[in-house]
């Protein structure tokens, strides 16, 4: 058995961990945070420069035709160091719908650019307070024409394009549209994570096309989800356990009543705690790695479980790390809550966790009728 | 990244299943019998036969070495074993302390001429072996024990009390801790050898346990005689010698048997709750797929340490978090398969294959499950310590005479 990533693998989950040190990537989304900037362009260029962008995109599209393999490790260092850039919204959501999803042409125009970070595409799927379903989506596309209104876009005031869900009658479908068209209007939005920008978009009479066939948009839509899903859950990984090691780090040197506070038992057990949630999420984001890896069966299944237990990991250690850290871990000069407010954004931004959690058991329903 | 074998492991794996479907019958042959609702008496008997026909075929201790009655396997051949037998209805829960526990201990400090006798007969299971370590004062600080041992010429004589003793009212031997000077620091005064349990003075009196079973005993010495060359380790060294069989206690400690996802999720899919199947209830989706993450998690950490042992690694302490997740997730799932089936939930069944039977005996399991072998406190203690480095909590015992630390009895 050889269920764990290859040498050249971890060899480059140690570069790009220290590549993002050095970048002082997590002083960097502080610095979105508290600007006025969407994100960090120069880490954003070096990301691009490292050829992360284009990791899974095959080698005729200019892309370097490695396997999810790779993109998992680097999502686990960019989850760890908090990286403010559009990586996510392009190349898990956008790069990964146009690979699965895209036509030849819509390859061609698309997935060289992606690769080379000349351009930035993003999803936009929320529109409401309701959870999205096939039922109540109000987008409308028909003729080419998209009308209606995306909000908490993530990167929507960043990205060049948007794979946006629409209602063709009353089929859902995926249209492909260049958020610099006319009848495209973008307006900024502030989120509890202000490291990553986010935008409602409001289309009227945008030219839009159909992203590859999309028989049915819906199951399109749940596809690319589930990739994404298993990608956002290593970067999850990486907030969770860089949260246990700030906690652990603090305690260790934070003294109370003339001791480490890391030697009560009440620390000690919380810390033991976050570790079993980290490795749980660990176990369960290798098994979604492999099946997202492999094309497998299990893939919805793995997704699913993946999402779940890293979520559940990411709230765990990053709201104990805050508690750890007692008052100063309230402070906004600690980095504590950069992570709690990331944790927040990761597990809203593709669906909630009772979303997941029902996709899971879904899955398994299905799994077990076969 | 794969789950496959190597060339190596593929040709032990078919070895293994070869042997296995010629000598055992596979868990959901019916012909197999309903083994778990068997006597204790009979169950023995069956285990002693199957452990001898391991024996003479060389599928006995895999982990031993030749001599004494093992196979000198890897390993990653014990887990292939494993997974292998785990497919079939096989006997055992009588050799584990043995084997698993007492056996290296006697490889490390007996003399040749003891590993020589007892060491074979161990492995053939014609001989039983239990643990006396715990006692009614010293439980998760086991160094706190205070069964006493005197030396007078060749012979030491011990009094005191053992207790939670798998398997002492069957159990041929077993191995020791005493108290050998009071005047020491706690973890220095103490040593260790192994006895006859027919030795005359050792008394065992079974526990009534909360599930109405008795596995458990409380074992009494008065005046029992010990004979000075059935002392492992030196005197005083006892702690040394114990924390060697504990570690092999807590790599034999693994899931918590009994109804895990899949039973549930079975459950819920053939149940009603509010008028409806129970799987169709929100409530019930979201127990099960936290029950699902759990599960999953813990199976793919194995592969992970499967995996390290494949490499020739040595897997750490990280496998403790198995009976921390898999206990307690086993006592939420039996109050859920109760609950599931409401008033019903709770009746004693006539027969042991009743819906209720595996719930209710994980309901009362679990609690015994979250204690044995390393309390969830303690557990938490060993991966915050060993795993994440952090400190020892203060002790109120250390550099202190054992006979002057506070204690239950003497504050």
């Amino acid at each position: 058995m050889n269920f764990e990533f290859s040498s050249d693998q971890m060899l480059l989950r140690d570069q790009a961990r220290k590549f993002l040190e050095n970048e002082e990537s997590v002083k960097k989304a502080r610095e979105v945070l508290e600007g006025d900037q969407t994100h960090d362009e120069s880490l954003w260029r070096s990301v691009v420069e490292m050829g992360w962008t284009a990791t899974t995109i095959p080698e005729e599209f200019d892309g370097l035709g490695l396997g999810y393999l790779e993109l998992c490790v680097i999502a686990e260092e960019l989850g760890r160091s908090l990286a403010p850039t559009p990586f996510s919204s392009s190349v898990y959501l956008a790069t990964e719908a146009l690979i699965n999803q895209g036509s030849k042409e819509q390859h061609q125009k698309y997935l060289p650019k992606l690769a080379a970070g000349e351009i930035v595409g993003t999803l936009a799927h929320t529109e409401t307070t309701n959870s999205p379903s096939p039922e109540n989506l109000n987008c409308e596309l028909s003729n080419n024409k998209l009308n209606g209104i995306k909000i908490a876009v993530t990167d929507g005031d960043v990205a060049n394009f948007a794979v946006v869900s629409a209602k063709e009658g009353d089929k859902v479908v995926l249209g492909l549209v260049d958020l610099a068209s006319k009848g495209v209007e973008i307006t900024s939005q502030n989120t509890l994570d202000p490291s990553r920008s986010h935008a409602s978009i409001k289309f009227k009479d945008a030219d839009a096309e159909i992203l590859g066939s999309s028989q049915d948009g819906w199951v399109a839509l749940q596809e690319i989800l589930d990739h994404a899903a298993v990608l956002f859950a290593f970067e999850q990984l990486g907030g969770a356990e860089a949260c246990m090691d700030m906690a652990k780090e603090y305690a260790m040197g934070r003294f109370a009543f003339g001791r480490p506070i890391a030697s009560f038992q009440a620390i000690k057990h919380k810390i033991a705690d976050m570790y079993i949630a980290v490795e749980l999420a660990r176990s369960n984001c290798y098994f979604g790695a492999w099946a997202l890896s492999t094309n497998a069966p299990e893939l919805a299944t793995a997704a699913a479980t993946a999402r779940v237990s890293a979520s559940k990991a990411f709230h765990e250690c990053s709201k104990e790390n805050i508690q750890t850290h007692g008052g100063m871990g309230f402070t906004w000069e600690f980095d504590c809550h950069l992570y709690y407010r990331r944790c927040r954004q990761l597990a809203a931004n593709i669906g909630s966790q009772a979303v997941w959690k029902n996709k899971l058991i879904s899955s398994l329903e299905r799994a077990n009728q076969i | 990244m794969d789950f496959n074998d190597t060339p190596e492991e593929t040709k032990f794996r078919k070895e293994a299943s070869d042997w296995l479907s010629a000598n055992a019958k596979l868990k959901d042959d019916e012909e197999a019998g309903n083994y778990p609702g068997m006597g204790e008496d009979d169950a023995l008997t069956l285990a002693k036969k199957w452990a001898a026909k391991l024996y003479d075929s060389g599928w006995a201790c895999l982990h031993w070495p030749k001599e004494y009655g093992g196979r000198g396997s890897t390993p990653i051949e014990r887990v292939i074993w494993g997974q292998e037998a785990s497919k079939y209805r096989i006997p055992g829960g009588f050799f584990e302390i043995g084997q698993g526990m007492a056996g290296p201990v006697l490889m490390m400090y007996a003399n040749e001429e003891q590993k020589k006798r007892y060491l074979p007969p161990m492995a053939k299971g014609e001989e039983v072996w239990c643990q006396l370590f715990s006692e009614p004062g010293a439980g998760s600080d086991l160094a706190g024990l205070k069964t006493k041992s005197v030396l007078e010429g060749d012979t030491w004589t011990i009094n005191g009390q053992k207790i939670w003793t798998s398997g002492a009212h069957y159990s041929d031997y077993g191995i020791l801790v005493t108290r050998s000077d009071s005047s020491a620091q706690k973890h220095k005064g103490l040593t260790y050898f192994f006895l006859d349990m027919k030795s005359p003075g050792v008394e065992v009196r079974p526990i009534k346990q909360i599930s109405g079973g008795a596995n458990f005993n409380e074992v009494y010495f008065t005046d029992v005689k010990i004979p000075d060359e059935q002392r492992l380790g030196s005197v005083g060294d006892g702690w040394k010698v114990a924390l060697t069989t504990l570690m092999n206690e807590r790599l034999a400690v693994g899931d918590a048997s009994g109804p895990d996802f899949q039973e549930a999720f079975n459950l819920a899919c053939s149940h009603d709750l509010n008028g409806d199947l129970a799987i169709k209830d929100g409530s019930v989706r979201d127990k099960l797929a936290d029950w699902y993450c759990q599960s999953s998690g813990l199976k793919y950490t194995k592969y992970r340490n499967i995996s390290a042992l494949s490499r020739g690694e040595t897997p750490g302490p990280q496998a403790s978090i198995t009976k921390i997740v898999s206990g307690n997730k086993l006592q939420e799932i039996a109050n859920f398969g109760m609950d599931i089936m409401d008033a019903a939930g709770i009746v004693r069944p006539e027969s042991a294959d009743a819906e209720q039977t595996m719930y209710q005996m994980g309901f009362f399991g679990a609690a015994g499950i979250r204690i044995a072998g390393g309390t969830d406190e303690i557990l938490r203690n060993i991966i915050s310590e060993q795993v994440l480095g952090l400190p020892q909590d203060m002790r109120a015992d250390k550099g202190i005479p054992f006979n002057e630390i506070p204690s239950s009895n003497k504050k």
